[in-house]
């Protein structure tokens, strides 16, 4: 083992592995040194020079997140030269920034804003450079982007490019006119982007913010008229919490509903619910093309690829549109939900499905433009109206003057409002495949899966691509050509890691028959629609939620969830029937590669 | 899809091609294949900087993010003439002001614009390594240096259709 680093920080002896950087160190004694453009998410880039440290026998202060420890350092993180340095340098970004705080999205959660407040920064020393000749960009369904506001930490082109491989965001022209756009400036819209929010999760200020439709909602709520439903995922109730200052991972599924019930929606649904209408239908999929291809020797595309993440299907969409055939047909959850919503649960309640306003809470911002593709009107109307994001939820709460921390705990309404522990799981990288081989299994082999208390341990966690075999063995008689198969499946999330995973399926060499892909680190509880601060331990906070609320729940497999029974009772008759295809099942489009 | 376009890919196609065979398709022949596009199209329009970065299997983004940061590899299409005015220090204080003020009152252009006949277009460049004989400009590749006003209007001239 290598020899450890003895150095000085701020006159506490230290002690550090080799390479770890100043920054790093400095976490470990529980010294805060303030950052802009460091994310532990995402490579250091050392390019704004807010973490400014001095290190005795340097002539120049160097940045601690890029400089690694060496034998026998002395450091200073707060000596005068440093604390100087680092206003002048935070009243340089200031000076080019649009200062519109009470305007802005971002306010009293903006890193910029912050440390503006901790240095005591003033617009006198340097005079506004501000430049607001670049128009607000508000053309895509999803993500705004705000020029004025950019202080060019490059965050989100690392997060295009490290997290997601997509690279539609990067630097443009030099100097003082560098400036962070889309490919010839284009507008976000006409760009290869995925709209998967992850830039938005990682700016430290409002220059890359969601595309807003809160007061579209208060609009809805207000008109007398119209009865407006709002279903929530799953990742909503693991993350909202933290809009209120509660801790990452305090599940807050019973508040949520009771803050929605007094805004005043008319109804507070279940997009679990439409999970598990997911479950049965892409499970349903996946067994009809394992007997097209194990008992009727079809040539059907294998492995089936989940769809239930909008960011992930623009993806391939854009990058892999020779192999659209691998994706299920089925629609995501929230898509399900609003074609069900208005059709049968319109005739169950007696609404006219004209007068329904369907709000679909979501931690993605993906979400809002999978709800305004053109072909998403299975319902003869569009089937979701409006999107919102895990954070304009918490801040339309806030706007009603809910004090959200002392609501007592209420369960969502009867139709479409019952859930399994397999939908409520869904949130999570790997949920959406635990859910399914639950379901699966036991259509297969008339048995539960395998393992302890259900909890498919193999597909849970953090790495980054997980795999699983499944031995299927004593298959029901009509199953009985898929007897001695080892289903084989992979999960992953984040799209550089679908992009490995993709290439091999390209290639023909996959050796899966199911994979489940999630755009976001994390799954959706790392959504782009997510609470900001996201990181590594507030997803794996976010993710336990969800496994506890999954525990907890006396349904636990998405076929037992009695008002799905009761739906293809009385409506959808059974997977994959005539009306599920209208309602549930959708298609793709091959788009720009380049 | 309008047959034209269809006629102007294959010519993109064709002249990447080319440029890539010269000298390769990993990253770092991304330049050299860039100036050999720009010396022969005169610009990198939207669709070769596609193509390009479909050659280079990176985004398009990351193409025009290289192509921004030099002022010869130009993204937008240019006059037949292009004339660059070196904008550093030393061209400065030997009388710069003046060669631009003849450039704009011949041209009745500004910076980054192209005169109505596309047979000039005007840009302002970092130091193209004249200092000794400064002003200086560049008209496409050829320098122009020890520049006053007289000398400027008798050079432009001799670009003129």
């Amino acid at each position: 083992m290598a020899e450890k680093i003895q150095a000085i920080l701020d006159h506490q002896q230290i002690e550090v592995a080799p390479g770890t950087s100043i920054l790093e160190a400095a976490a470990l004694v529980n010294v805060k040194i303030p950052t802009l453009c460091h994310h532990d998410d995402l490579q250091v880039a050392g390019n704004c020079r807010v973490c400014l440290v001095e290190i005795e026998g340097r002539d120049v202060l160097e940045a601690a997140c890029a400089t690694p420890l060496s034998q026998g350092m002395v450091i200073h993180t707060l000596s005068p030269k440093v604390r100087r340095a680092r206003r002048d340098i935070v009243s340089l970004l200031v000076s080019e920034h649009k200062t519109q705080c009470t305007t802005c999205f971002r306010s009293m959660n903006c890193e910029l804003q912050s440390l503006s407040a901790e240095y005591n920064v003033d617009n006198v020393t340097y005079q506004s450079l501000l430049d607001e000749s670049e128009p607000v960009d508000n053309s895509s369904w999803s993500i705004e982007k705000d020029t004025s506001k950019c202080i060019r930490c490059q965050r989100c082109i690392r997060s295009c490019s490290d997290i997601q491989h997509v690279n539609a965001l990067d630097v443009f022209g030099r100097g003082s006119n560098m400036k962070i756009s889309t490919f010839m400036n284009l507008p976000m819209n006409e760009i290869v982007c995925t709209n998967c929010g992850q830039c938005v999760v990682h700016c430290p200020t409002g220059a890359l913010t969601e595309r807003r439709y809160n007061n579209e909602v208060w609009d809805a709520l207000g008109d007398p008229e119209k009865f407006v439903a709002i279903n929530t995922a799953p990742s909503v109730r693991a993350g909202l919490g933290e809009m209120f200052g509660l801790a990452p991972g305090t599940p807050v599924t019973g508040k949520m509903v009771a803050a929605l019930r007094k805004m005043g929606f008319d109804a507070v649904l279940d997009t679990d619910f439409a999970a598990d209408l997911t479950i049965m239908e892409e499970g349903s999929e996946l067994l009809q093309r394992l007997t097209m291809k194990f008992r009727d020797g079809k040539d059907i595309p294998i492995p089936m690829l989940t769809s239930c993440s909008p960011g992930w299907v623009k993806f391939i969409e854009h990058m892999y549109a020779d192999l659209l055939g691998h994706l299920s047909t089925a629609k995501s959850p929230q898509q399900m939900f609003g074609a069900v919503l208005k059709t049968y649960y319109a005739q169950k309640k007696g609404l006219n499905p004209q007068d329904i306003v369907c709000v679909a809470g979501m931690p993605c911002a993906a979400k809002k433009y999978e709800a305004n593709r053109p072909e998403m009107k299975a319902s003869g109307f569009q089937d979701v109206d409006m999107g919102l994001t895990t954070r304009e939820l918490g801040y339309m709460i806030k706007q009603a003057g809910i004090d959200f921390n002392s609501l007592p705990d209420e369960d969502f309404d009867p139709v479409m409002g019952e859930s399994s522990g397999a939908g409520a799981i869904f949130g999570t990288t790997g949920g959406v495949m635990e859910a399914a081989l639950r379901t699966v299994y036991e259509i297969i082999t008339d048995r539960e899966i395998p393992f302890s208390n259900l909890d498919i341990q193999p597909v849970r966690g953090m790495q980054e691509i997980k795999e699983a075999s499944l031995l299927l063995e004593n298959c029901k008689p009509e199953y009985s050509f898929l007897e001695g198969l080892e289903l084989k499946i992979a999960v992953v999330h984040g799209l550089t890691n679908a992009r490995d995973i993709m290439n091999q399926v390209a290639a023909g060499e996959s050796p899966y028959h199911f994979i489940e892909i999630m755009a976001c680190p994390g799954g959706c509880i790392g959504g782009g629609g997510a609470p900001i601060p996201t990181t590594k331990e507030i997803r794996e906070q976010r993710a336990l939620a969800l496994y506890k609320e999954d525990a907890g729940k006396p349904v636990r497999k998405s076929h037992e969830n009695p008002e799905i029974k009761q739906i293809y009772d009385e409506f959808l008759k059974e997977p994959l029937s005539d009306i599920s295809h209208r309602l549930l099942h959708t298609h793709y489009q091959k788009r720009r590669r380049y | 899809m309008p047959e034209s376009s269809i006629t102007e890919n294959r010519f993109e196609k064709e002249i990447v091609s080319r440029a890539i065979d010269q000298f390769g398709c990993d990253r770092e022949n991304l330049l050299p294949v860039l100036g050999f596009i720009r010396d022969e199209h005169r610009y990198l329009s939207i669709e070769i900087m596609r193509e390009v970065a479909s050659r280079f299997n990176m985004s398009s983004a990351e193409v025009y993010g290289v192509a921004s940061f030099y002022h010869f590899l130009p993204t937008e299409p240019r006059g037949k003439n292009l004339i660059s005015v070196c904008k550093t220090i030393v061209c400065d204080m030997h009388g710069r002001a003046d060669v631009v003020a003849v450039i704009q009152d011949m041209l009745k252009i500004n910076f980054d614009q192209t005169t109505a006949d596309s047979n000039f277009s005007l840009q302002a460049v970092n130091c193209i390594g004249c200092c000794d004989e400064a002003p200086a400009m560049l008209i496409n590749d050829k320098p122009y240096t020890k520049l006053d006003a007289t000398r400027t209007r008798e050079i432009l001239k001799r670009y003129y259709p």
